[in-house]
C-alpha cells in the first residue's frame, strides 16, 4: 500500500468476506475485540434508535452500517493519542474508552459533566468541521512538546465543504503534524448525496491538493481499516506528517432520530449496501478462520446486548439532572451574576 | 375581509412570499443546505424545487461562507438571492462574509454597488436543541453597519417582510424563529407588503409598554392578558424590524404609558434590549416613571435539559411579574 494519491480502492476482505488482500498483524484475541465492538455498535445504533422512540433517550445519530468504519479509526489507537469526531463517531469514542454510561448522559440530555477528557476524546462536535482544527492544534502541541502520540479526527463528507476542513489540511502538510484525517464518507449530508457535495471523485485526490498523502479504503472492511490505520499512524509517529483516509460507508439508519430519509433515499441504495455490511463479511472471514462459531456468535450478539440495557437501567436509575449545576459550569471564576442566577434557580426549587 | 384572505402558518407564509417574488421575477432564487428536495429542515421550502427546478433553487454544499459570499457575488450584479442558514448559530462559519463582505459592499464601492441579498436566519430555541442550535445572535448584527434587521413575529409580517426584504437594494438579515413556523393566521392571498421600520401595535394599554420582539409575542400577550385580570392593561409592540428601529413608534407609546419593558430571546446582556432600552433614556427618559426592565434570555449558554431550558428563557410569569414590578415602582 503505498502513500500516493492514489484512489484505488484499499480492500482486505470482499463484500462477500473472500480474502483479497494482506490481513494486518492482529492477534485471535484483537479480532474478536474488533468484532465484539462492530457487534456492539449495532446493538447499541439499534437500541439507541427504539429508546428514542419511546421517549427514553433525546436525538441519536444513528452509526449503523458505519460499525466497521467508526472502529476501524480509533482501535489501534493508544490512551495517549487523541481522538475527535462529530455525533456520528460516538462509537469510535466507545472504542477509544468513552464510558457507555457518559454516551447515555450525553444523548439522553444531561448537563456534560461528564467530559471525556481521561479518554483523550473531545466532546463531540455539532458545528460541522471545526473538530479538524482542533484536531490540527492538538497535534501541534504532541509535535512541539515532542510526543510520539497522533491526533485523529473523523469528519463527514459533507463537512469537508466547510473552509474549516480545507484550512485544516493545508495547516498540517505545511506544519507536518501528526494528524490523521478520517472522512467517513458515508454517502449522504442529510438529505444532499455525497455527489452533491463536491465534483472531486476522492477525498484522497482533495488531500492531494494540500500535499497529504491519502488513502482511499473500504470502510466497510474492518481489516482494511485496521491496516490503513497502522500505515496512517506508523507515518505520524515517524515524523512522516499528516495522512488523510477516506472510510467508504453507509449510512444505512437515518441521519439522526429527527430525520425521515424515505422522503429522499433510493431504495435500491439500502439493498446494495445491505449487501456490503461491515458486520456480514468479517463474520464470514472469523468463522472460515475458526475465529468464531455460530454458538459463540450468538452468546456474543447476547452478551452485548445485556451489557447495554444494564448500563441504560443504570442510566434511568440516575437521579434527574440537577439543574443548579448548569451555571457551575460556564465560567472558571464565576462572577456574582452568574451566582445570582444559581440562587434564583434554586429558590424556585 | 376579502375572501382571498385565508389562515396560513408562518411558514406557509415565507413560502408563499419566496415563491411570489420568484414568479414575479426571474432574478430571485433560494439557496441553502438541504432547500431542495428535502424543502429544508424546517420544511419552509417545500414543493418549491418541483416548481422552479435546481437553478432557482439550489442544494449547496455544506459551505456556509460560500453560500454567502457568492450569495453577495449574486446580488452585485443583479440577481436577488435568498441565502438560508439553517441554525442561526451557524452564521458563525460565515461571520467575515456577512460583517465585513456584505455590510460592507456598497460602502467600499462609493455607493455603486447594490446588495439586494436576503439572508433567512433560523433562530430561537425549540425545546431542548441544546448550546449550538438554540441561540438568537439578532444583536450580534446590529452593532454591524450595513445590514437590517427583521424578525417577524406573524405570519401576516412573515410574507410581508420577506417580500420587503426580497424586492430591497440592501442585504437583510431576516431572523424566523422555530417555535413559530406553526403559528397560524389569516394572510391575504393577494399581493402586500410590510415596510421596514414600523412597529405593530399588538395590543393597546395604558400602564405599560411591553416591546416584545420575534418569536416572544405569544408569551407576551399571554401575560398581558393575565396582567388586564388583575387590573393593569399593557400596551404592547412589535418593533418588527430592529434595524431600522421605529423608535418614534415606541418613544409615543411609552409616553402614553410611562413604563416599559423589552421582552426577547436573545441572551440579556447587550441584547437588542440593551440597544433599546438606551433609546428610551436618550429620547424618553423625561416620561418614564419607572426603570426601563429587560426581560430576556439569561446570561448562560443554552441547556439540552428541558427544566433548565425552560427556566433561562423568558416566560409569560417573568414577564407578568416585570411589568407588575414596573407599574408597582415607586420613584
Ligand atoms: C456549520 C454547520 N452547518 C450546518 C449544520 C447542520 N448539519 C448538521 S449535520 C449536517 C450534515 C452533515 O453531513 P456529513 O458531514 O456527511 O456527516 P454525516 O451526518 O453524514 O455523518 C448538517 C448540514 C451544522 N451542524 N453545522
Ligand atoms: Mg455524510
Amino acid at each position: 500500500m503505498s502513500l500516493i494519491a492514489d484512489d484505488t480502492l484499499y480492500q482486505v476482505l470482499s463484500p462477500t468476506g473472500e480474502v483479497v488482500g494482506s490481513v494486518p498483524a492482529i492477534a485471535p484475541a484483537g479480532h474478536l475485540n474488533l468484532y465484539r465492538w462492530m457487534v456492539f455498535g449495532r446493538v447499541f445504533s439499534d437500541r439507541m434508535t427504539a429508546l428514542q422512540r419511546q421517549g427514553r433517550m433525546g436525538t441519536f445519530a444513528e452509526v449503523k452500517g458505519q460499525e466497521a468504519a467508526c472502529v476501524g479509526l480509533a482501535a489501534r489507537l493508544t490512551e495517549e493519542d487523541w481522538l475527535m469526531g462529530s455525533y456520528r463517531e460516538s462509537l469510535a469514542y466507545m472504542v477509544k474508552g468513552v464510558p457507555l454510561a457518559a454516551q447515555l448522559k450525553h444523548w439522553g440530555g444531561y448537563i456534560p459533566d461528564n467530559y471525556p477528557f481521561e479518554a483523550r476524546c473531545l466532546p463531540f462536535q455539532i458545528v460541522l468541521a471545526t473538530q479538524v482544527l482542533h484536531a490540527v492544534g492538538i497535534a501541534h502541541a504532541i509535535k512541539y512538546k515532542g510526543e510520539p502520540h497522533v491526533a485523529v479526527v473523523g469528519i463527514g463528507d459533507g463537512a469537508t465543504s466547510e473552509g474549516d476542513f480545507n484550512e485544516a489540511l493545508n495547516a498540517a502538510a505545511v506544519f507536518e503534524l501528526p494528524v490523521i484525517f478520517v472522512v467517513q464518507n458515508n454517502g449522504w449530508a442529510i438529505s444532499v448525496p455525497r455527489h452533491a457535495q463536491t465534483r472531486v471523485d476522492s477525498f484522497v485526490r482533495r488531500a492531494a491538493g494540500f500535499a497529504v498523502p491519502g488513502l482511499r479504503v473500504d470502510g466497510n472492511d474492518i481489516l482494511a481499516m485496521i491496516g490503513a490505520m497502522d500505515t496512517a499512524l506508523d507515518r505520524a509517529r515517524s515524523g512522516g506528517g499528516p495522512t488523510l483516509i477516506e472510510a467508504e460507508t453507509y449510512r444505512m439508519g437515518a441521519h439522526t432520530t429527527a430525520d425521515d430519509p424515505t422522503r429522499y433515499r433510493p431504495p435500491e441504495d439500502l439493498e446494495l449496501w445491505g449487501r456490503r455490511d461491515p458486520i456480514i463479511r468479517y463474520r464470514k472471514f472469523l468463522m472460515d478462520r475458526q475465529l468464531l462459531t455460530d454458538l459463540e456468535d450468538e452468546q456474543l450478539q447476547d452478551d452485548v446486548t445485556a451489557e447495554f440495557e444494564a448500563a441504560v437501567a443504570e442510566f434511568e436509575a440516575l437521579p434527574p439532572q440537577d439543574v443548579a449545576q448548569h451555571f457551575d459550569l460556564i465560567l472558571g471564576n464565576p462572577p456574582p451574576q452568574l451566582a445570582r442566577q444559581k440562587a434564583q434557580i434554586l429558590n424556585e426549587q | 375581509m376579502s375572501t382571498l384572505h385565508r389562515e396560513i402558518t408562518f411558514s406557509e407564509a415565507l413560502r408563499e412570499a419566496m415563491t411570489e417574488e420568484m414568479e414575479r421575477d426571474p432574478s430571485v432564487f433560494l439557496m441553502g443546505e438541504d432547500v431542495g428536495l428535502f424543502g429544508g429542515v424546517f420544511g419552509v421550502s417545500a414543493g418549491m424545487l418541483e416548481q422552479f427546478g435546481e437553478n432557482r433553487v439550489r442544494d449547496t454544499p455544506i459551505s456556509e461562507a460560500a453560500i454567502v459570499g457568492a450569495g453577495l457575488g449574486a446580488a452585485l450584479v443583479g440577481m436577488r438571492p435568498i441565502v438560508e442558514i439553517m441554525f442561526a448559530d451557524f452564521t458563525t462559519v460565515a461571520m467575515d462574509q456577512i460583517v465585513n463582505q456584505v455590510a460592507k459592499a456598497r460602502y467600499m464601492s462609493g455607493g455603486k454597488a447594490n446588495v439586494p441579498l436576503t439572508l433567512r436566519v433560523v433562530n430561537g430555541a425549540p425545546g431542548s436543541a441544546a448550546a449550538q442550535h438554540s441561540q438568537s445572535p439578532e444583536a450580534w448584527f446590529m452593532n454591524v453597519p450595513g445590514l437590517k434587521i427583521a424578525i417577524p413575529a406573524t405570519p401576516y409580517d412573515a410574507k410581508g417582510l420577506l417580500k420587503t426584504a426580497i424586492r430591497g437594494e440592501d442585504p437583510v438579515m431576516f431572523f424566523e424563529h422555530k417555535m413559530l413556523y406553526a403559528a397560524r393566521d389569516i394572510v391575504p392571498a393577494e399581493d402586500y407588503t410590510v415596510p421596514f421600520g414600523e412597529a405593530a401595535l399588538r395590543r393597546e394599554g395604558t400602564d405599560a409598554t411591553v416591546i416584545a420582539i420575534g418569536g416572544v409575542l405569544p408569551n407576551v400577550l399571554a401575560a398581558a392578558e393575565q396582567l388586564a385580570g388583575s387590573g393593569i392593561s399593557v400596551e404592547v409592540i412589535d418593533p418588527r424590524t430592529l434595524v431600522p428601529l421605529d423608535t418614534a413608534a415606541l418613544v409615543e407609546s411609552v409616553k402614553k404609558t410611562h413604563r416599559a419593558v423589552i421582552v426577547h430571546e436573545a441572551h440579556r446582556r447587550a441584547g437588542p434590549g440593551a440597544e433599546i432600552a438606551a433609546v428610551l433614556a436618550e429620547e424618553a427618559i423625561g416620561y418614564l416613571d419607572g426603570p426601563v426592565i429587560r426581560v430576556a434570555t439569561k446570561n448562560v449558554p443554552f441547556p439540552y435539559h428541558p427544566e433548565l431550558e425552560k427556566f433561562i428563557l423568558p416566560g409569560v410569569d417573568d414577564i407578568a411579574q416585570a411589568v407588575t414590578g414596573v407599574v408597582n415602582y415607586v420613584l
